[in-house]
């Protein structure tokens, strides 16, 4: 092998420029909007949150405003020979009390969706700090950082919120941040796994050996390479905090009146379910497809942040 | 192996502790007690009762009275039952729970593996994305949903399937008939059906496109012998893991269903419990509960690793 000219070097660097180069992040994001069930669930999720955002705009009624001349009345267009029927723009026909349940349904959305985003914030934030923590100190630190999250696992946890909800008298924003502190074990250690294998990579090596700093390092190839199963976890969080925040209001101790959530709609049709059977049938449906398109979307990210899928 | 199942349970131990401590004080920093009711006692009363549970002690002098009772296996008075202690109400709930759980779990591993293993191998196909799709379903739709559905279609409507009436009881344990039992057991099962079934495929895809089951095929074996024999040993293996939460799940799970169906077993009296500041029913439960997930998950990692010959235990 010759040794390179600066003129043909010149050259060979134009040349190497010109070549479009393909980011994780591009390949990723090609193939994920190849999978047709993630890109129709990103684009009913981008719907279902436009109408949350807008629902006061989209409904002539108020959700806390009782009609007590429509008290659990059907939609206009419901079939068969119901006791009575709303007229209007009352889609979803009334609740038991006489409120519209479209923009009930709505408003239960905004909170679901509230609360899904929150307490996984919250688990985000620890799960990630404790992780990548726990992995990048190594050791000692590591060990007894791990076996406290292996400590906190075998507790069970739900019947810890149930006890918290019950003492703080369903406070609004701890429900949110007990379904965090609740959820961010799993992510602490998907995260310190992942730098712990991190640290040890070629590339991470060869980073070094190119003169990049400690923090460039960790900016620009640990933690993109850390984000991947991040966001495959964060996605399939979100509908499992849905469904335990619905779980609490179950029991009684999610959300107050007259404000609402998916989980207290759905509980509340339940009851009714034999007489009117739609004010189960629109709260269960919308959270139904929304917890089936976030885990479509999960299951769609993991694919294309697969390396092994390149 | 023997020394790592003793260094397991050992380090169990202090977890334990740690829930105990963590829930005995948890119940006590709520606001109210036992005994507010819409009365006001007369303070002598008042102050008896309080002694008589020794709520007059200071805290950590009824933590140290609850802990010294409950080596001793004693989980103390029920504050609101009167007449019962805690022991004898988690004795009389016990046998339903577990009736209940366990004819579920079985039902689940049987129908998810099965589901499982049918997926895995028409990988790709519509029967596999037909499984998987109904999976999701199962695990998106929450209890509390299908309990009610399932109620209305069987016990209100009553469903009529080859010439017969099928009409079940929608409450009510009936001392464990099976009549009563089949759509609590359904309901509680579906989620775990669901969630056994994607875990099965998940890791039977990843077996059968291993060297050794293409070594066993290329061997000339039949293909249910290679399924049965040498791919299924393998990809069931992640369940044993999967046995601890299981059983934690379908615990959370019956919270729900025991309310919904009117079951006498345990998960009614935590609701019931911590709704009343039921302080040693709740903390009796949650210490239950707790040792029993603990329990198993122990059993689960002890028996993963004999079945396992790639984990050594060291």
């Amino acid at each position: 092998m010759s040794p390179i000219l600066p003129s043909e070097r010149a050259e060979l660097m134009q040349a190497a420029r010109a070549v479009k180069g393909r980011s994780l992040w591009k390949d990723a994001q090609r193939r994920l909007f190849r999978n047709k069930a993630a890109v129709v669930s990103m684009a009913i999720l981008a719907v279902l949150t436009v109408l949350a955002i807008l629902a006061p705009l989209l409904s002539p009624y108020s959700y806390q405003v009782i009609d007590y001349a429509l008290v659990s009345c059907a939609p206009p267009w419901w079939g068969g020979d119901p006791l009575c029927r709303a007229t209007g723009a009352h889609w979803f026909g009334m609740d038991s009390v006489g409120r519209d349940l479209f923009i009930r349904t709505l408003y239960g959305a905004r909170v679901s969706l509230a609360v899904g985003l929150v307490a996984t914030t919250v688990s985000l934030l620890i799960g990630v700090l404790y992780g990548a923590t726990a992995g990048f100190i190594g050791g000692r630190v590591d060990a007894a950082m791990m076996r406290f999250v292996d400590i906190l696992y075998s507790l069970p946890f739900i019947f810890f919120v149930i006890i918290l909800m019950v003492i703080f008298n369903r406070n609004f924003i701890l429900m949110f941040v007990a379904i965090g502190a609740v959820e961010w074990l799993t992510m602490a250690r998907i995260v310190r796994g992942q730098t712990l294998s991190i640290k040890q990579k070629e590339f991470i090596e060869a980073a070094r050996a190119g003169g990049v700093g400690t923090f460039g390092i960790i900016t620009c190839h640990v933690i993109p390479n850390v984000v991947g199963p991040v966001i495959v976890y964060v996605t399939l969080t979100i509908p499992a905090v849905i469904l335990a925040e619905s779980f609490l209001s179950f029991l009684g101790l999610g959300i107050q009146e007259p404000l609402t959530s998916w989980g207290v709609l759905i509980s509340e049709g339940a009851n009714t379910l034999e007489t009117a059977p739609w004010m189960l049938l629109f709260p269960a449906t919308f959270m139904a497809v929304t917890l089936f398109c976030f885990n479509f979307i999960g299951d769609g990210l993991r694919d294309a942040l697969d390396p092994k899928e390149r | 192996m023997l020394s790592y199942a003793i260094r397991r349970t050992l380090g169990a131990i202090p977890t334990l502790f740690l829930i105990i401590t963590f829930a005995f004080f948890m119940m006590r920093i709520a606001p109210g007690g036992p005994f507010d009711g819409e009365r006001r006692l007369p303070p002598e009363i008042e102050a008896n009762i309080n002694a008589a549970y020794n709520l007059d002690k200071p805290l950590y002098e009824q933590y140290f009275i609850y802990l010294g009772r409950l080596a001793q296996g004693d989980f103390g008075p029920s504050f609101k039952t009167k007449d019962f202690t805690v022991t004898e109400m988690i004795a009389s709930g016990l046998p339903v729970s577990i009736k209940l759980g366990l004819t579920a779990i079985v039902l689940a591993l049987l129908i998810g593996t099965f589901l499982g293993v049918f997926a895995a191998l028409r990988q790709n196909r519509p029967a596999d994305y037909s499984v998987m799709t109904i999976a999701m379903v199962g695990i998106t739709i929450p209890t509390f949903v299908t309990a009610p559905l399932l109620t209305l279609l069987f016990g209100v409507y009553g469903v009529h399937i080859f010439g017969l009436d099928i009409t079940l009881p929608v409450g009510g344990w009936n001392n464990g008939a099976l009549r009563n039992m089949i759509l609590p057991v359904i309901v509680l099962a579906l989620p775990q059906i669901a969630v056994i079934a994607r875990l099965t495929r998940g890791s039977m895809v990843e077996v059968l496109h291993s060297n050794y089951v293409r070594t066993a095929r290329a061997k000339g074996l039949s293909s249910w012998r290679v399924v049965t024999r040498h791919a299924m040993r393998a990809g069931l293996l992640p369940l044993v893991s999967y046995l601890g939460p299981a059983i934690a799940g379908l615990a959370t799970g019956s919270l729900i269903v025991e309310q919904i169906f009117g079951i006498p077993g345990i998960g009614r009296y935590f609701v019931q419990g911590a709704l009343n500041r039921d302080y040693t029913l709740v903390l009796g439960v949650v210490i239950f509960y707790a040792t029993l997930i603990i329990l198993l998950n122990l059993v689960a990692d002890i028996l993963y690793r004999v079945l396992d010959p790639r984990v050594r235990y060291d």
